[in-house]
């Protein structure tokens, strides 16, 4: 038999059903593989001793109509799980341990899943490359010292090298995509407001939203299923009918009118990622995709407004992380010294710069010239996807303006590390959904990433066109486990 | 537009963070170069645009005002880097 850890949720769910493994061999399988890649850092903790008492209490009460029966899931480290530890990768949350649970992870136990662990994410997810991480970088394990991509970076090496089945993370400016694509997996990031943000350490409040990453396809169906809910306990939460993600998952997609916009078409992309589309294209028409160009016009403002909206979030957010409720504490003489040294100490230099845009934007005098500005060039951005989709079902668009970069290559010139997430960031402002597929790879043989972007709460159709692209690409990750001991 | 080392400060001190002088100077650095692609933005004319504050509904939902939780004082005192029995311990703030 294939071995347990490569086989696909979809596929685990079923052999457990049919009780040909359990979930205690699956946990165990699962964590063995974890602890012989220690090297990729995958983890900030560890939750195995746990997780393989309560794979076998699954297994002495099982319930096999739990849409997760029994499936060991390791997290970001960004989504706060009751009594085991949450960092977000910071330094100033290093001891955190929260007494109460986010309600995507709930949703994932209720479902009978179980947490293998806490995985290693950049510091408040701010960051393209798992560098900005206070316990240390990620190894992609597709080659030595690459970057397996951000800020869910332990999440996709995590997929990547089968240590976890499926995973969550988070997509504030291309946080899943850009991951998944560097990795040769999949994640999607949902429609604003369909995952609850309760419980997740906030970074930039209006984009922010958690999602699936996995093998393939279908397993984000599963996962999406499970994770998506109306929930209370989120303002921005919206109730809307959702999908039987999974089992309304089809091929059929003949007809589908997919856009592809001419805006994306940026200077300096790389040869290979602009064939990779092309073949995109052609797969898609394959599938019985109908291919119409459109244009997004105000494409190229996108970052720039990103880089004033989530800063000037983040610095808000973050201005609770002052030494005194929880988190680091740094001695000071007065009040304001102990604030202002706990700060200091407690994040790093990423999180930092972007604490000190935000608060420079929001500034007095500035916010028309800025926040205001950004607020309404974002509203032209969401126009230019309304209209294109009076045309369009989905937009098809390479994932990353390049294949995973060598670690350190790119850590200090923050906006050339800006630049990763130039197609994901307009979907994040507009609020849609868009997922990533493993599409290709480039010289080097590292993977590369197809995006398609859909309406807003029409993850099905997102989740459609990928399956039936996904087959006609047949993309196969060779991974050499070339960090075991 | 450039920023400058006293605006760099005077930032600083408005988040909160403190600031040694090498790190200042190459964080003025840095908020330029962000800066000077940010100003991309005054390409576009936008007076009449209203400004897109949320994606999500516009208007919030009203909840019933009742507790929901029980008494969890411990709780939230649990992570607390100095308290005593009911209370955040925080260094003197008045003379």
């Amino acid at each position: 038999m294939t071995e347990i850890t490569s086989l696909s949720l979809f596929e685990l769910i079923k052999n457990i059903k049919e009780k040909k493994i359990s979930s205690n061999e699956v946990a165990k399988s699962f964590i063995d593989r974890s602890e012989k890649s220690k090297k990729l850092n995958v983890y900030v903790t560890e939750n195995f001793e746990n997780c393989l008492k309560l794979s076998k209490e699954f297994d002495n009460k099982p319930n096999f109509d739990l849409k997760l029966p029994g499936i060991p899931i390791a997290v970001k480290d960004l989504f706060c799980t009751n009594e085991v530890r949450t960092t977000a990768g910071s330094n100033i949350l290093n001891n955190f341990v929260p007494s109460y649970e986010s309600t995507v992870t709930q949703n994932i136990w209720n479902e009978g899943g179980i947490l293998l662990g806490k995985l290693n994410c950049d510091e408040f997810a701010m960051g393209s490359s798992n560098e900005t991480s206070f316990f240390g970088n990620v190894q992609n394990p597709i080659a030595k010292d690459l970057v397996p991509g951000g800020s869910s970076g332990g999440s996709s090496s995590a997929i990547a090298a089968n240590l976890t089945p499926v995973t969550i993370g988070t997509d504030t400016g291309g946080s899943i995509r850009q991951p998944a694509s560097f990795t040769g997996t999949v994640g999607l990031k949902p429609t604003y407001g369909s995952c609850s943000r309760y419980g997740i350490v906030a970074f930039a409040s209006s984009l922010d939203q958690a999602g699936p990453m996995s093998k393939d396809v279908k397993d984000s169906s599963i996962l999406l299923e499970v994770i998506s809910s109306f929930d209370n306990k989120d303002s921005t939460s919206i109730d809307f009918k959702r999908n039987n993600y999974s089992s309304d998952l089809t091929r059929n997609i003949k007809g589908i009118k997919i856009g592809i916009p001419k805006e994306y078409r940026v200077d300096g992309m790389p040869g290979e990622i602009e064939s990779l589309w092309k073949k995109g294209i052609e797969y898609a028409k394959d599938c019985g995709a109908e291919i119409i160009d459109i244009s997004l016009p105000h494409t190229s403002y996108a970052l720039p407004t990103y880089y004033i909206v989530a800063p000037a979030e983040a610095s808000s957010n973050l201005a609770r992380y002052d030494g005194v409720k929880y988190g680091l504490r740094s001695s000071g003489e007065s009040l304001i010294d102990m604030y202002e040294k706990t700060r200091s100490e407690g994040f790093g230099e990423e999180v930092k710069r972007r604490i000190m845009i935000g608060t420079y934007v929001l500034s007095s005098g500035y916010y028309d010239a800025y926040y205001l500005k950004a607020q309404k060039v974002r509203q032209l951005i969401k126009q230019d996807f309304d209209q294109a989709y009076n045309k369009v079902d989905a937009i098809l668009t390479p994932s990353t303006p390049s294949s995973a970069f060598k670690i350190g290559e790119k850590s200090n010139d923050p906006v050339s590390m800006y630049l990763n997430d130039i197609f994901t960031v307009p979907v994040n402002l507009a609020g849609l959904p868009g997922i990533s597929i493993p599409a290709g790879t480039d010289k080097n043989n590292y993977p590369l990433g197809l995006q398609i972007i859909g309406k807003p709460f029409d993850e099905q159709t997102v989740l459609n066109i990928a399956y039936s692209m996904e087959e006609k690409i047949n993309y196969k990750n060779n991974i050499t486990d070339w960090w075991m001991e | 537009m450039t920023i400058d080392l006293k605006t760099v400060k005077h930032i600083s001190k408005l988040a909160r963070i403190s600031l040694e002088e090498k790190k200042a100077e190459k964080l003025a650095d840095d908020m330029n170069s962000i800066f000077e692609f940010i100003e991309k933005l005054n390409e576009l004319k936008t007076e009449n645009v209203e400004p897109l504050t949320s994606i999500a509904e516009t208007t919030l939902r009203f909840r019933e005002d009742k507790i929901t939780s029980d008494n969890i004082r411990e709780k939230i005192l649990k992570n607390s880097p100095e308290k005593n029995d009911d209370f955040f311990v925080v260094p003197k703030v008045v003379e």
